[in-house]
């Protein structure tokens, strides 16, 4: 077959027909996969509500509630039920305060607001360095702390939190997530 | 050229990262571990084979002034599909390489393979030239992320056997250049030999 020739009407028409398709397919993909990210994501925020806080035997998930975190956002928290009886809180938290996009995070409290654990849901900070806020070497010295005796600010602010080598941003931002977390489920009381 | 020598180009001859030196941005980001470095190199040998498939088949229909844009189009939408489906099937290797599946669109090797073999070459070929290059892109983001693991971190492919921490440079960026220009030298030294 002969080489189509570089005329207007053949580039349009080319790009055109290869854009369409190439958009059918990825419709078709998308349909196809939509089912399967979702029930991937359920698991892992049911894993990641599993990692934050003790044991319990309630659907989190169900009983999810919104509480105002006072700045015109909200947040989700999901309350964990061991035999009807409260043993913590897994918030699903954010911070715009991140080195590059938003940060998200899961963090658990006790019922007295104690943070018990967090995990991190997702992030886009730079890998090898601000990605290591998901590592547990930084992530545990927040367990176990409460916040009224334990400032959620990194050394350089006057703190007690030990900031990531190289990414102090993202340590400030895992920060601020957390605070946030605990003044929303301070301020709005417990279920 | 026959078909065996199209295949096998890209493990040593013709290697992307260590002859060519194509697409080294996700090479030094992904190798900190050996399963990220493979995880990325089959992620990328999936877009390879097929935009290479596509792109030698539709060679013909596409104007000339206008095929890189073409090409660009057909390479994003390969890589939105591994996206999808890495997303779906393999939540856990997504979370790793996740933020690098994008970075594909722009890794020159496949552009490049696009350019300078499937627009000039039969669709099998171009299969074959694909898969090749794609092997010897993971092979050699292998041997790279095993490496960078053992001495960074002391383990290989998450198990661990040194205690300890390693030596942490090799984990980051500056231990990336380092050991893949160590390995551009051996690479060359045994070419020669």
């Amino acid at each position: 077959m002969a080489k189509t020739e570089s005329t207007f009407k053949n580039m349009v028409l080319s790009l055109t027909l290869i854009s369409l398709a190439a958009s059918a397919s990825l419709g078709f993909v998308y349909q196809f996969t939509k089912k399967p990210i979702e029930l991937s994501n359920l698991n892992k925020k049911l894993t990641a509500i599993r990692q934050v806080v003790p044991e319990f035997n309630n659907n989190p998930d169900k009983e999810m509630y919104r509480l105002p975190t006072g700045d015109g956002d909200s947040l989700d928290i999901y309350p964990a039920r061991k035999n009807d009886e409260i043993v913590g809180y897994a918030v699903n938290t954010f911070t715009k305060k991140g080195f590059s996009g938003n940060i998200n995070l899961m963090a658990g409290f006790k019922p007295d607001g104690t943070i018990f654990n967090i995990s991190v849901l997702e992030h886009k900070e730079t890998p090898g360095l601000g990605s290591k806020m998901n590592d547990p070497a930084f992530r545990n010295q927040f367990n176990d702390k409460n916040p009224t005796s334990f400032e959620l600010k990194v050394k350089k602010d006057g703190g007690p939190v030990d900031a990531i080598t190289a990414a102090t941003i993202s340590s400030r931002a895992f920060c601020d997530a957390v605070s946030r977390a605990y003044v929303t489920l301070q301020k709005g009381g417990k279920k | 050229m026959n078909q065996i020598n199209v295949l096998t180009k890209g493990f040593i001859k013709e290697n992307p990262i260590l002859v060519l030196v194509l697409g080294t941005c996700p090479t030094l980001a992904t190798t900190s571990s050996s399963m990220n470095g493979m995880g990325m190199g089959i992620a990328t040998t999936f877009v390879l084979v097929g935009s290479n498939v596509v792109i030698s088949m539709l060679a013909d229909l596409i104007p000339d002034k206008v095929r890189i844009p073409a090409f660009v189009v057909i390479i994003a939408s390969f890589v939105t599909i591994v996206d999808l489906l890495m997303q779906a099937y393999v939540p856990g290797l997504y979370d790793k390489l996740g933020i690098f599946i994008p970075l594909i669109v722009v890794n020159c090797i496949v552009l490049g393979r696009a350019e300078a073999f499937a627009s000039k070459n039969s669709v099998f070929s171009s299969m074959l030239d694909g898969l090749g290059m794609g092997l010897g892109f993971t092979m050699a983001l292998g041997v790279l992320g095993a490496f960078r693991e053992i001495v960074g971190s002391g383990s290989i492919f998450g198990f661990k056997f040194i205690p300890g921490d390693g030596i942490l440079i090799f984990i980051l960026a500056p231990g990336a250049f380092i050991a893949l220009g160590y390995l551009i030298a051996l690479i060359n030294k045994i070419k020669k030999a």
